[in-house]
Parts: structure tokens; sequence; C-alpha cells
């Protein structure tokens, strides 16, 4: 090696983070999740497909369905950040790069959620 | 090591590593079964590209396996041609290659097993190559020593004879114990390809959990607080290339998610 290391400083290199369980937990638990609440959004959204905008409306704003709406919400948009996450660390190695590409991602995801979720809750309550 | 200097990862080789045509070497007249071999070259002397070599062997005067071809071409077509061998009988791990696109040893892989046509046959994949079919696997083994695969205990060994150890939890480390270290599977992993600095890859966190599970050893505790990491043992995400490589038949990804369980178990 030039720079004069042993290959043993090289492989410990800043040593464990001792972390990654929670996020390993999380993604597994977002995706069960996902799982039942996606099945249960495309057959909402399929019972949506022939009615007018005002029957979507209040398709939405039953309790039961905004309910679930949130969690499909929540999940999806927490589940994508750390997949994205995950992509980033794989593939990105510009360090610059994956910085503003780590922070874009939980900026983007949890814009999307909030406006999601708003909108959501708008209806919901009929505002 | 790999990837220094780069964007992104590496999908495409560096122009001083794309591969040329090479020599021929035609077999000698009156061969009776021949079959030819593509060997990738390389050589650090002479300031050349890699380029792959073509060697007509008769089978006919030529042991069942592609290391005995691969000695063959070397004492009698080309003795430039490099390579690592040593036991002939898949239990050193010397020589670990990359035949017809599966990671495997040349000395357990018969030449009738691989498919029809040319037998081509590269170093292990995305490593430094010393020369020819010679990887560099100074920091694979680095990254080995760094897991410090050796039983530690407080408890001292009893004074009149060794430490014992259940039939059950003697079973436990078979499907471990067996590996040679040959690198097949670390080399097959698309996570280690692209991270392989941090990533330990599949040889490595096996000999881990060899450990972790050895119910002898009293330092479960630190050997999992030194494997969780999101790029030490998280960057693996189930591609399970290194179970459907491995000569010795074993199974790396399982011995990853079982790390990944207790460690899940252990968080609550």
């Amino acid at each position: 090696m030039s720079n004069l290391r042993t290959p043993l400083k090289n492989a410990l290199g800043l040593g464990s983070a001792k972390q990654g369980a929670h996020h390993f937990i999380v993604q597994r638990l977002t995706a069960v999740a996902l799982l039942f609440l996606s099945l249960w959004f495309v057959w909402t959204v399929l019972g949506a497909l022939h009615g007018d905008y005002a029957a979507a409306r209040a398709l939405v704003a039953q309790p039961f369905n905004a309910v679930l709406m949130l969690a499909f919400i929540v999940a999806v948009f927490w589940h994508a950040q750390l997949g994205l996450q995950v992509v980033v660390e794989d593939y990105v190695h510009t360090r610059w790069l994956e910085v503003a590409l780590q922070i874009a991602i939980k900026f983007l995801c949890f814009l999307g959620g909030a406006a999601s979720a708003l909108a959501v809750i708008r209806i919901a309550l009929g505002r | 090591m790999t990837n220094h200097g780069t964007d992104m990862a590496e999908f495409t080789l560096p122009k001083n590593s794309k591969i040329k045509a090479g020599k021929h070497f035609p077999a000698k007249s009156g061969a009776k079964k021949l079959r030819t071999f593509r060997i990738y070259r390389w050589t650090p002397d002479d300031g050349e590209n890699p380029r792959v070599d073509t060697y007509e062997v008769d089978l006919a005067a030529c042991g069942p396996m592609v290391l005995d071809a691969l000695i063959k071409i070397k004492n009698e077509i080309d003795p430039t041609l490099t390579f690592r061998r040593s036991c002939r009988e898949g239990i050193c791990g010397s020589c670990a290659m990359n035949i017809d696109g599966t990671n495997t040893l040349a000395c357990t892989k018969a030449i009738e097993d691989c498919p029809s046509g040319d037998v081509k046959i590269y170093p292990l994949p995305h490593m430094p190559v010393v020369k020819d079919l010679v990887p560099d696997l100074t920091h694979f083994y680095a990254q080995l020593a760094s897991v410090k695969p050796w039983l530690r205990a407080e408890t001292p060994p009893p004074p009149d004879k060794e430490r014992l150890q259940s039939k059950e939890d003697r079973a436990k480390l078979d499907g471990l114990y067996e590996c040679i270290l040959c690198a097949c599977c670390t080399t097959s992993c698309p996570s280690y390809w692209w991270n392989s600095e941090r990533y330990l890859g599949p040889a490595v966190l096996l000999q881990a959990y060899r450990w972790i599970v050895d119910s002898r050893d009293e330092d479960t505790g630190a050997r999992l607080d030194e494997l969780e990491d999101p790029f030490k043992l998280y960057r693996c995400h189930t591609i399970m290339n290194c179970a459907r490589t491995c000569p010795k038949g074993l199974n790396p990804a399982k011995a990853i998610a079982e790390t990944k369980k207790l460690i899940a178990e252990r968080a609550g």
C-alpha cells in the first residue's frame, strides 16, 4: 500500500457504528404494514374509479378510510425514505453528493408525507 | 482498494482494464478430444491491457478437472500462465477463480460439467489482479482478521481437559466450520463489489457468525456490537449469490440473516 497503512488499519476503518438494528426493524415493520395497506388502498381506489370528484371526497372523508389512508401515507413515505437511503449508500461514493442526496431524500419524503396527510385531514374534517 | 477516487459504483471497466484479444495456442496434430480454454491474462510488467488467450487442450491426455487442464497448459503449452493451486481436493481454497461465469474451485470443477463451447476462465471478480488468475486478497484477509475469528473467553479452560460442548451445540457449527475462505462468495457479491472497503462480505460474516454461535465463546455481545453497522453487516441485501456460488455448498446468507436476527432480538 502506497499510504503505508497496514491492511488491518484499512479494514477496521472508523470502527462499528453500533447501530443499524433500528433501521432494519423499521424497514421490515413498514413493509409488513404496506403489505396490507397497499391491498386496501388499491381496493379502495378501484372502488372510486367510476365515481366523480365529490364521490371520491366522500369516500376519503369516511373515518375508517381516512385513518387507513393516513396510515398508508406514513408507511409509504417512511419506507421510501429508508429504502432510498440504502440505495444512495450503496451506489453514491462522492461524500458531498451522498450527504446532499440523503438530506434531499429525507426532506422530500417528509414534505410529501405532510402534504398528503394534510390533504386527507382537510377532506376528513370537511374543510 | 476498489472504488477509490470514483464518484459512483463502477459499472464499466476503466480504460486500462478493457480486455483485448490475445494469443491462440493450437493443439498439436493428432489430438483426439479437443476443448478450447479462454483464459484471462494480465501482467503488471509490460503496461499492456489484459487479454484473453485461447488454448486448445487434448482432453484425452488430461485429468478431469479444470485445474488439471490449467496445470497441463502451464506444463506443456505456456509456462507463463500464472495461477494459485495447492491441495487439488477442495480444502485449501487456493484455486478459486471464475469459470464459465461462476466463482468456484478449479480443482473440484469437472471440465465436462462446463457448458458446451469454450471454457472461459477469469480471476475472481472485482478484486485487484496481481497477475493472470491471481487476485490480491490482502483486504479480504485483513477483514477476516478484523472480526478476531478465534475463541474469546474470560473463563480459563479447565486445567485437565478441553472446553466441552454438548452435541447439540456442536451441531450448530455444521455448515459453518467447513468454510475454506476461498473468497468465491465474497467476490460474487454485488454489495461487496460496490462497498468492499466497509462491507465485510459473506465469507467474513459467516466466520464471524461461526464464533457468535459457538457455545464456548463468551464474547458474543462484543461480536454483535462490532457487526452492528450499516456497512459492515447491513450492506447484505439477501442477493444470495454467495449461497449459489459456494463450492462447499454452504449458505453464508443464512449466517448473515441469523446474525441480523440476534441483533434484532437483543434490541427488544
